[in-house]
């Protein structure tokens, strides 16, 4: 079946898919966010297996004090020999115990919690109940049966959107900027907004607990990522007014996102262009030599991250690559409109996942460049294909105008590397 | 509920792929939701491995729920066989799959498939990978197994043996396998089947026709090697043929079971002897180490340590509950209480209280050593990318020894730079709380933590400002245990006030 998404031209082609999914649960976000707030600590409750999947998602293990751990249950637990919440409270009190620092404390939901119907909303409040001020807990679900690789962060931000401080009635109009960006990236974006005049800008989640913003309807607010629905949901719950954008992904999206805020809050043309010009130039230089190898180039993406439209509309417009297939886990018709309707008519996107099946796709393409996951990549390179891990589009500061080289190199190493090598 | 910072082991349906996919022609139907395929990565990273792992995941999700998720699992169990086409299907449920209760033994046995279906229980919440590598092992070879061809046995042919255990993400599984198939061949014994590495299911149907069985890894292989020995009178290896003694003692165990002599000559190739016997490995003389790991991996690493190179075990444990009695019994012959636990902050606060001067344990205890500053090398799964060298590098057999020599040395300074070390300790260059530079040069060195000693009364121990400045003398790295040992001393001696003279007199009393 093939959809039209606009009225004006053809459009992409979409497809939905089932069969095995080849994905990351939400769990995964873990690894990013606790970079990212750095106050706060994980505690997934589940079992070894959600254990072993943290520890073994970033490829390697990640050799630092991680501010996440497992609660796993036990038979004892589901046999009722033990009451889940005291276990719930002991494990906690020994972990605020050991680390004292902790000022926020996620209860992370898993498949087995939430097959055997554990309340940890319910947990969340009793516990911050003892434990406040020092330490706020909140809960969210990362379970696979629910969520997908990146629709982790979306559910931590929703949870967190519900906590933040309500904004006065009579504040001035703010803007917000959702979802994890890499610090750099967030200070970058934070001075362009500055010269723009904006003064009042915030970003969720914020580095610290404590300086999580305050949230009401003179919000303003931007989509960072493009995976985070049910945050935008929560944020409109709340009176804030979402600022549709191209996702700020290359020079047009990052040039368009940040438009779409100055226009806005009224910011002159004259002043926007002052202060993105540099930028843009410097961006456009450094795309010039990826272009010289990308262009032209077939690029098959396997769904993962939730990235691949913009970043597939990155690559099409500004490095000429050709699009053979989309694959996406899910596809947030509403957030990506935009994005959707710059992307070549006809273009195969895939919704869902048979991965046997997307595989022989793959193989009857034979695409010049391969995004897949980790359990993919090396299999496809050994049968001679070109790949590009996608978790490492989620890892690498990618935004903005200063990293879209960098998003292009992403591209441009795996292609140089297999010239590169004589064995 | 277990706090849960590391985990050593993964759940128990890994374990089954690690069998599944060392295995040929098998396949395994995972009932698990989305997100459990991770497990594919440990094996197309870590390993580096350039096909995916059999394992055909159903990826069930909150809507199929409400549905039929058995359904699910017969049309992928259907389209598994039929896109695979194994010699055999294993079936089985992650642990979510088996909160949900859908029998995939059950409904895969209703599919009517033209193969052998083998249905795995594995409790995902009372078990561990390495358990679910060993049950998974042992349904197969149950299911498989069929009594011993009687052809086989011609008169004058020569001994033959299985060689069980060799898995996929196993410590150094590959070049272990290759070391102790050449020195089974040099005794002219005949290897039958290599399983699960590298067997069919029809391999699997011949095990009964071997000897006798060599056990390369109990934790993956001494059940199945039991039920053989029950049902079919195959006798089992028990000696790890780990260090020389290890192996000699495995070559001498084998040799008996396969009614030959022991033969000449297989010693050509270790170094270690002589490697532990020149003068620069002196300085190794009662080097205080402290090994963690899987039980089988840490009792030989204790032996070798210890008796090969003339190193003091200050601490020795595992993870593997399974082998707590051995565990318990390689401990004694140490005098150290063994350490029998999967939380791996249990474990650091074991290595920080023994003060160690080298850590043989997993990545886990890499990562403590490193937090502590002291040196450690890795001798035990759970594996890293870096546990699958270009190189050959086996753990068993003579070459084997020599790797652990090197293993075990290199993380040390050299016997004649420790001792220009000690000669130039009070050269600028040399400051105190500067990490060798083989340990990441500058970042500095974390002293041990040295608990104030209490006396009974109550009263601390004080050190006069001599003796602390004596104190400092004492390499770094020994000076918390030197600190601990001289309170311990003078509250003996009925003081709480410490000077030089109790420092030497201390020093005297627990001198090597």
């Amino acid at each position: 079946m093939s959809l039209p998404l606009c009225d004006e031209r053809p459009g992409p082609n979409l497809r939905q898919e089932r069969g095995q999914r080849e994905v990351f649960c939400g769990l995964t976000g873990i690894v990013w966010l606790h970079r990212k707030i750095q106050d706060a600590f994980f505690l997934v409750v589940g079992s070894r297996t959600c254990a072993h999947l943290i520890q073994s998602a970033a490829g390697v293990m990640i050799f630092a004090e991680p501010r996440f751990a497992t609660a796993i249950i036990e038979e004892r637990d589901l046999a009722g020999l033990a009451d889940i919440d005291t276990e719930l409270d002991r494990v906690v009190s020994r972990l605020i115990e050991r680390r004292p620092d902790i000022k926020m404390l996620f209860l992370v939901g898993s498949c087995p919690s939430e097959v055997i119907k554990l309340d940890l909303s319910r947990a969340a409040q009793r516990l911050s109940q003892t434990l406040m001020p020092q330490v706020r807990v909140l809960s969210y679900s990362g379970s696979g049966i629910e969520t997908t690789f990146t629709q982790g962060e979306d559910a931590c931000l929703a949870a967190l959107v519900a906590q933040c401080p309500q904004m006065p009635e009579q504040a001035a109009p703010s803007l917000l900027v959702v979802g994890a960006l890499a610090d750099a990236v967030e200070d970058q974006f934070r001075r362009y907004f500055e010269q723009m005049g904006l003064t009042r800008v915030d970003f969720l989640p914020a580095r610290h607990a404590a300086d999580m913003p305050a949230i009401g309807p003179k919000t303003r607010f931007l989509l960072a990522q493009p995976f985070l629905s049910d945050t935008a949901r929560a944020l409109e719950e709340r009176g804030a007014i979402h600022i549709p954008a191209l996702f700020p992904l290359g020079v047009e999206g990052t040039e368009a996102w940040l438009r779409a805020a100055a226009k806005v809050f009224d910011v002159g043309e004259q002043v926007f262009q002052d202060t993105i010009a540099s930028a843009i130039a410097r961006a456009q230089a450094s795309l010039h030599r990826a272009r010289e190898k990308l262009a032209g180039r077939s690029l098959f993406f396997f769904p993962d991250s939730q990235l691949e439209v913009p970043i597939a509309r990155f690559l099409s417009r500004e490095l000429g690559m050709e699009l053979t297939e989309i694959g996406v886990p899910y596809l947030h018709r509403r957030h990506l409109a935009a994005e959707l309707d710059l992307l070549p008519d006809h273009v195969q996107i895939v919704e869902g996942q048979d991965v046997e099946l997307q595989l022989d796709r793959c193989r009857a393409i034979k695409p010049d460049l391969t995004v897949c996951g980790l359990g993919l990549a090396n299999p496809l390179e050994a049968e001679g294909f070109t790949t590009k891990w996608s978790i490492e589009l989620v890892f690498t500061p990618v935004q903005g105008f200063e990293q879209a080289a960098d998003l292009a190199e992403l591209f441009t190493r795996p292609l140089m590397r297999r010239e590169l090598l004589e064995v | 509920m277990q706090l849960t910072v590391w985990t050593y082991e993964g759940p128990p349906h890994v374990g089954a792929m690690r069998i599944a996919a060392a295995m040929k022609n098998v396949h395994y139907v995972l009932h698990a939701p989305q997100g459990d395929t991770y497990a594919d990565l440990l094996f197309t990273m870590i390993e580096r491995r350039d096909t995916r792992p059999p394992v055909t995941y159903t990826t069930f999700q909150a809507r199929d729920l409400g549905g039929d998720t058995a359904e699910l699992f017969k049309n992928a169990a259907r389209d598994a066989y039929e896109r695979f086409k194994p010699e055999a299907l294993i079936v089985g449920s992650s642990c979510t799959a088996e909160l949900i209760q859908d029998d995939p033994g059950g409904l895969a046995q209703a599919l009517d498939l033209p193969i052998p279906v083998i249905p795995l229980e594995l409790p995902a919440y009372q078990r561990k990978e390495n358990w679910g590598a060993a049950e998974t092992f042992y349904r197969i070879a149950r299911a498989l197994t069929r009594p011993r061809d009687e052809a086989t046995r011609v008169a004058g042919r020569r001994p033959s043996c299985n060689i069980l255990g060799p898995t996929t993400l196993g410590f150094r599984h590959r070049d272990d396998l290759t070391e102790v198939t050449a020195l089974l061949s040099a005794m002219g014994i005949e290897i039958n089947v290599v399983a699960p590495l590298g067997a069919s299911p029809s391999d699997m149907s011949r095990l009964a026709d071997a000897d006798f069985n060599v056990v390369l890894y109990p934790e993956v292989a001494s059940i199945t090697a039991s039920w053989l020995q029950r049902t079919y009178g195959q006798k089992q290896t028990r000696e790890m043929p780990i260090g020389v003694a290890g192996t000699r003692a495995f070559i001498k165990e084998v040799a008996e079971l396969a009614g030959i002599e022991v033969p000449k000559e297989l010693e050509n190739r270790a170094r270690l002897p002589w490697y532990s016997r020149s003068v620069d490995s002196t300085y190794l003389t009662g080097k205080r180490v402290f090994i963690f790991g899987d039980a089988s991996h840490a009792i030989a690493a204790a032996r070798v340590a210890s008796r090969e190179i003339g190193m003091k075990v200050v601490g020795l444990g595992t993870y593997s509950r399974e082998f707590a009695r051995e565990i318990r019994e390689a401990a004694a012959l140490y005098g150290v209480e063994p350490l029998i636990t999967d939380d791996y902050l249990d474990v650091e606060v074991a290595i920080a209280a023994a003060a160690p001067e080298l850590v043989l344990g997993t990545q886990m205890e890499r990562h403590v050593a490193k937090r502590l500053g002291v040196p450690c090398a890795v001798i035990s799964a759970p594996v890293h990318v870096q546990d699958f060298p270009a190189r050959y590098s086996p753990q068993m057999g003579f070459e084997g020894a020599n790797v652990l020599f090197d293993t075990f040395v290199h993380p040390l300074m050299m016997g004649l730079e420790e001792h220009l070390i000690g000669m130039f300790r009070g050269d600028f260059e040399f400051r105190d709380g500067i990490a060798p530079s083989h340990l990441g040069g500058t970042a500095p060195a974390k002293e041990l933590p040295a608990p104030v000693l209490v006396t009974d009364g109550g009263a601390q121990v004080a050190w006069t400002i001599d003796a602390e400045k004596e104190l400092r003398k004492i390499p770094f790295f020994v000076r918390g245990k030197a600190r601990r040992n001289t309170e311990k001393y003078a509250i003996e001696k009925g003081t709480t006030r410490i000077d030089v003279e109790m420092l030497y007199e201390a020093k005297a009393h627990y001198g090597r």
